[in-house]
């Protein structure tokens, strides 16, 4: 429970706790690094080396695919009028059912100031989707601006390489203020001021219904992103993933850390998109042999693929336990 | 990186907290200005929103403006469902809300060719309704007298439009241009060869759309903003006597129009005499005419 809170309170801005006093690491943690400490086995470090000269990309293509294939499944419902998977990423109809995207729910409630019934049912559906699914999953495995970043995120990161150009990072509560702002402009305005320039909407709507000026918006963010902050949209400022977070807090699909095969080397927290969630693989961090990531993790799987030694992996509660 | 970890801990350090300090100042500066930076091009975005609050005409069933851009979504489920495309979604340069749908009526009005305004149907927030709740009041002059009657199903048992709320009215602009008032009559394609609007005519295709350009008329006395007109006794032809003496003819509104917008996209005269004017009332036309 006092993990859940810490995780939760980190994705809204604080600083991921360190274990101050003896008693937060449990006994098996402190065995399991005594053993570490001692035995540094050559064989690990030889499988560690062949790992490392061949990068794996499992994950990161399973979800390349999935969120290509939601999109196209959008466009073409449209552009063959095969009535799959009607509308946009901010509402839509599967097979008639209404699924509304929880944040766009909201600002539309807050501005409207009115239950709309259709919307309960539609907000619902997705609700328990994405409780289902890791809540920040959709950002990974949906948003098509998480893909765009992803890719000029390379470009940053080899002109970062050559010294180029300089990371500057914000801090990361940001973006719970801007969840709030958004909220009360939202209620205030009457307008759901925040899809004036969310560039999931924006691109959403690119693609299905053809390109406008507003991807200016878009190409200016990726433009900021490469040149000044890393991933700086999706880490410091959208609104939609900070409510997908909420909704994934007591998700049981979750990427798990195990302390016994890690080598504190930190390959995946190079990789990851919201590094605090991976705080706990800095040596002397776990206080449990065992646990899930915090609700900020958007189950991309980098991490998965980076760990040679399989200390990170996907897990459903529960269910793992019982296969 | 991997030493990050192991570098912090306890371990006097004189100078480090300054420096980290510092760092977390100008970080907190730094994130001050992005959130300044966001919202404030967000609200600008928002400006020409509430500036352009009367201009575009909003698909059928829309709610008042006000409660249309509050309510509406910008999924574009009602431009899918739209026989002949005519509803579109606002870019950020038109004013009228980043992916908000409205119809540009001399480019491709709504002629209801869905036979019953399918777009309400799709709407998943109730920004476009049959039926308005309650809690909405109806401005006065919006609502029709009666049920409009769509001339495709006239011979139908249940001919009527689920429509309570005009979305607009047409109005006659320029009646010096009206063919009708110049006493002129029309023949050939209504508007150049590059128009890709498309009409529904029953004669041809009932349940599918053909362009314009493709359905050339022949008028004594052009008449098409009355024949084309989807809506039954929304507008007619009635003479009157030019300063002339002359006895001459013009397109009069009738107060069934439901300002769909087939009359300003079929009108041959360039620019068009008659126009829609988005969210007018019946009443304010009565004093304006």
């Amino acid at each position: 429970m006092r993990r859940l809170i810490e995780g939760f309170l980190c994705m809204l801005g604080a600083e991921p706790k360190k274990p101050g006093r003896p008693g937060d690491v449990s006994e098996e943690v402190r065995r399991i690094m005594e053993i570490k400490r001692e035995d540094k086995s050559r064989i690990k470090e030889h499988l560690h080396e062949q790992a490392r000269q061949s990068p794996r990309h499992t994950w990161r293509n399973r979800r390349w695919v999935v969120l290509a294939a939601v999109n196209l499944l959008f466009v073409l419902s449209f552009w063959l009028d095969i009535q799959i998977l009607e509308g946009a990423l901010t509402a839509s109809r599967f097979v008639g059912f209404h699924l509304i995207d929880l944040n766009s729910a909201l600002q539309v409630m807050l501005a409207h100031k009115h239950i709309i019934v259709n919307l309960v049912i539609g907000t619902l559906t997705v609700f328990l989707l994405w409780v289902m699914l890791g809540g920040r999953s959709f950002c990974s495995w949906v948003c098509p601006y998480h893909l765009v970043s992803e890719l000029t995120e390379k470009i940053h990161l080899a002109l970062a390489r050559r010294k180029i150009v300089t990371e500057h990072a914000f801090h990361r509560g940001t973006r719970a203020v801007f969840w709030v702002l958004f909220a009360v402009l939202a209620f205030v305005t009457g307008y759901t001021v925040f899809e004036t320039l969310s560039p999931v909407g924006i691109l959403s709507r690119a693609l299905i219904y053809g390109p406008g000026l507003a991807l200016a918006w878009v190409f200016l963010l990726l433009l900021f992103e490469v040149f000044w902050s890393r991933r700086a949209w999706c880490r410091y400022v959208c609104p939609i993933g900070l409510t997908y977070g909420v909704v994934g807090t007591l998700s049981p699909l979750r990427v798990s850390y195990r302390v016994e095969p890690c080598f504190h080397e930190g390959d995946c927290r190079k990789v990851c998109l919201v590094p605090h969630v991976l705080d706990v693989t800095i040596k002397g961090r776990a206080t449990v042999a065992e646990m899930g990531l915090g609700p900020d993790c958007t189950r991309c799987g980098l991490c998965v693929d980076a760990c040679p030694t399989g200390a990170l992996r996907f897990e459903v509660k529960g269910l793992s336990k019982l296969l | 990186m991997s030493g990050a970890g192991s570098s912090q801990s306890p371990r006097p350090k004189p100078v480090v907290p300054t420096e980290k300090a510092q760092r977390a100042r100008r970080r907190f500066i730094r994130s001050v200005m992005l959130l300044a930076g966001v919202i404030g091009t967000s609200l600008l975005g928002v400006v020409p929103v509430f500036r352009a609050y009367a201009r575009r005409l909003r698909p059928p069933g829309a709610l008042d403006e006000k409660d249309f851009l509050a309510s509406c979504i910008k999924c574009g489920q009602c431009l899918q469902v739209c026989p002949v495309s005519a509803i579109r979604l606002g870019d950020i340069d038109e004013g009228v809300g980043v992916g908000v749908p409205f119809i540009a009526t001399r480019a491709q009005a709504c002629d209801f060719s869905c036979d019953a305004a399918q777009c309400i149907l799709a709407c998943p927030t109730g920004a476009l309704t049959y039926t308005k709740p309650d809690f909405f009041p109806m401005r006065e002059g919006a609502g029709l007298a009666r049920a409009p009657v769509l001339k495709a199903r006239a011979d139908e048992p249940e001919p009527t439009l689920n429509l309570r709320e005009r979305m607009g009215l047409a109005r006659l602009t320029r009646p010096q241009a009206c063919l009708a008032v110049q006493g002129k009559g029309f023949s050939g394609p209504v508007r150049d060869a590059a128009f890709k609007g498309r009409m529904r005519y029953m004669d041809v295709d009932r349940w599918k759309p053909i362009p314009v350009r493709d359905h050339p008329y022949e008028r004594e006395l052009c008449d098409l903003c009355v024949t084309e007109c989807p809506i039954d006794d929304a507008i007619a032809l009635e003479a009157f006597t030019d300063t002339d003496g002359s006895r001459r003819f013009r397109p009069v509104v009738r107060e069934q129009c439901v300002g769909c917008g087939v009359c300003e996209m079929i009108c041959p005269a360039e620019p068009a005499a008659i126009e829609i004017e988005a969210r007018a009332t019946w009443a304010a036309n009565g004093e304006g005419a």
